[in-house]
């Protein structure tokens, strides 16, 4: 999306009436209003960053879904959806379903008994302080950089749809997520979540009903499709993926498969604060596993909302809707505004506010899911480490603490004092203080991201890609330190290294010579949408090799430290008497059934 | 399910409940006066979405309200 972009494009494409200002307005003061009444909540570390582990499975899970439904992620999966045909439902299916299954069943146990507060903060207990560095890190300049991409991204968004200034939206957001977010912390962002989950829904869903009354149904709108697209296959998921050139999008099923379904999904639904610092805030442990599985139920619905719009623009729109480039340059519609034009296309005054204050929620619940997973990070990954080494250098060592350091799992290796710890030099409170002082500087940064962007538009691009080098990798890492008691901490530092350079390679490679994707992708045929799916592929197969050799080729830590870390080392705890239907693998079982029907319908 | 939603005698369902029942309310309301009104370039303008969605957001707003609301314990 470019300026040039903005400035072709009419004035506005939607009017709205004082109903839809209220409708906006009332959101915007629920929203401020639930983050000073919760202030009174987040009076320590836990209750601040954690939610004070209180949070219900539902709303973990409401949560866990809604920080990923960003109004940019509506938008552009609607859009591509329009480009691509149904094949985008393979990134809410086999794309998320399984990973967050698998991490409700199988991986949450470890997080929540490690009792960590991140997924860096995992990676320091099982791997030691280098491998919690490099991801911390990582994560902190990509959440505060992306958040302030997608910053700009929704306001140049609103600026075509509504006439906004750019200025404006950017402030009147970023501030009211601030102070939501610096008031109540990860409750209030959580909390603000699942009211935002409603609203998305409230006010996309109509599109989509309305949509296929328009055409017939569903039968109606394949018919159509059919009609008018001879030859192209759009509303097949699995038909179509048999060769690199039978289908829209360029791909072929192992780059769906395994690049998607294996490494991509796996390494963002599992690995990425982002989401999971949003079950970790579970009030109990069988909380935690139903919040992930929840999510993934209503997962398997949201094509309904992202995906059908952009089929139906494909049929009921007046005009064919063209890339971004000649857009710019002809005065086109692009296909970004898919969405909004099915908005104005079927809601009156009423309905359109909803509608657009269902994609400010989304765009809110995107920014304030990035804002609490860096203040968190930054906080307990970056700020306190640095803070205990400083204290250390001085020689405020507590031998008392000593003892105490040695029933903690992983402590011997912080900062490097083998079966000692440093007394925390700082108070709860003062960590507090610091999360809500990082929230206000996380989104200061991010403005200043978003304006960034908008001297150098092309910035968004290398933004987005550089948070997908690091989130292939790190589920091989953590996937391996989970799973494998041989695993060293050597190894998974290495392992996580070698498989960002080997995504950041690819990347490159494809950038600047983009004959290479052949090679990434093994098929000359293969079209840039395929490029990300086999370098997620490469880089999560190239962490595992990695981590591997090098755990093979150094001493593993001993079992003791590893309990409650590892499989094979940790005594899961017993779930109690439960019926069938208490129990979380049966609803899973129940997700991964409907997951496999919706494919072999929509095959 | 009420209490176990709950925390700290605030209960998240309830405030959306109360929010649903504005957005139905007003949506309902604009969805009666463009029976007389109708607007410019909405396609289905004869099947008046806004009165059976605000109807639908009125009415579960307020399921919401009395399921959640505040309890003295």
């Amino acid at each position: 999306m470019t300026m040039t972009l903005a400035m072709a494009l009419p004035a506005r494409l939607i009017n709205l009436n004082p109903v839809d200002w209220a409708i906006i307005a009332i959101y915007f003061m629920a929203t401020l209003g639930l983050g000073f009444y919760l202030k009174r909540f987040a009076e320590t570390g836990e209750d601040f960053f954690l939610a004070g582990r209180q949070m219900t499975a539902w709303v973990a899970g409401l949560s866990f879904l809604a920080a990923n439904l960003s109004s940019l992620e509506l938008m552009g999966w609607a859009a591509s959806s329009y480009e691509y045909g149904i094949l985008t439902t393979h990134w809410y299916w086999i794309g998320a379903v399984p990973a967050m299954l698998f991490l409700g069943v199988v991986m949450m146990p470890f997080y929540y008994i490690s009792k960590t507060h991140s997924v860096p903060g995992y990676l320091q207990l099982r791997y030691g302080e280098p491998t919690r560095m490099l991801s911390a890190v990582c994560f902190a300049i990509m959440t505060v950089l992306v958040s302030g991409v997608n910053m700009y991204a929704m306001a140049l968004v609103m600026k075509i749809m509504l006439g906004w200034n750019i200025s404006f939206s950017i402030w009147i957001s970023a501030i009211t997520v601030a102070i939501y977010v610096a008031l109540g912390g990860l409750r209030s962002a959580i909390f603000n979540e699942v009211l935002q989950f409603m609203l998305i829904w409230a006010g996309a869903i109509v599109i989509s009903v309305l949509g296929l009354i328009d055409v017939g149904g569903w039968g109606g709108l394949v018919a159509r499709i059919h009609a008018e697209f001879p030859g192209q296959d759009y509303t097949h998921l699995w038909r179509g993926l048999g060769s690199f050139t039978t289908n829209p999008m360029g791909v072929h099923w192992t780059g769906i498969v395994f690049g998607l379904g294996m490494i991509s999904s796996f390494g963002y639904w599992t690995t990425d604060f982002l989401v999971v610092q949003r079950v970790l805030a579970a009030k109990d442990l069988r909380s935690a596993k139903m919040a992930p599985i929840i999510a993934a139920g209503f997962k398997l619905f949201v094509p309904f909302i992202v995906v059908v719009p952009g089929l139906l623009g494909l049929v009921v729109l007046p005009y064919h809707l063209v890339g971004e480039t000649q857009a710019a340059a002809t005065g086109a519609f692009s296909y970004n505004e898919v969405l909004p034009l099915m908005l104005a296309r079927y809601c009156g005054p009423g309905l359109l506010g909803l509608g657009i204050t269902a994609l400010i929620a989304g765009f809110m619940s995107g920014m304030a899911g990035n804002v609490s997973a860096f203040a968190t990070v930054w906080t307990y990954d970056l700020y306190r480490p640095m803070i205990e080494r400083r204290a250390a250098r001085r020689g405020q060592l507590r031998p008392a603490a000593a003892a105490a350091a040695a029933e903690m799992p992983g402590t011997g290796d912080i900062v490097g004092f083998s079966g000692t710890v440093p007394e925390p030099p700082r108070s709860d409170r003062h960590y507090v203080s610091m999360g809500r002082w990082s929230t206000v500087v996380g989104v200061l940064v991010s403005i200043g991201t978003a304006y960034f962007v908008m001297q150098f538009a092309s910035i968004m691009d290398y933004v987005q890609a550089l948070f997908s080098f690091f989130i292939a990798p790190l589920f091989g890492t953590v996937i391996l330190g989970m799973m494998w008691k041989r695993t060293t901490s050597a190894g998974g530092f290495w392992g996580l290294l070698a498989g960002t350079c080997t995504s950041v390679s690819m990347w490159l490679a494809i950038k600047y010579h983009p004959a290479a994707l052949a090679y990434v992708a093994l098929s000359s045929h293969a079209k840039a949408m395929a490029a990300d799916l086999y370098q997620a592929l490469w880089s999560g197969l190239i962490c595992v090799l990695v981590t591997v050799l090098v755990s093979l080729m150094t001493s593993p830590r001993p079992e003791a430290e590893l309990t409650g870390l590892v499989y094979g080392c940790t005594l899961l705890p017993d779930e109690g008497e439960m019926r069938l239907y208490q129990r979380p693998w049966f609803w899973a079982a129940i997700v991964f059934t409907a997951l496999f029907i919706g494919n072999l319908i929509l095959w | 399910m009420a209490a176990e939603m709950h925390h700290s005698h605030f209960s998240i369902w309830f405030y959306i409940g109360a929010l649903l029942t504005l957005y139905g309310a007003l949506i309902l309301g604009a969805g009666i006066w463009q029976i007389s009104h109708p607007p410019a370039g909405v396609v289905l303008q004869h099947l008046h979405a806004g009165i059976w969605w605000g109807g639908f957001l009125l009415a579960a707003g307020l399921i919401y309200l009395a399921a959640f609301r505040p309890r003295r314990s």
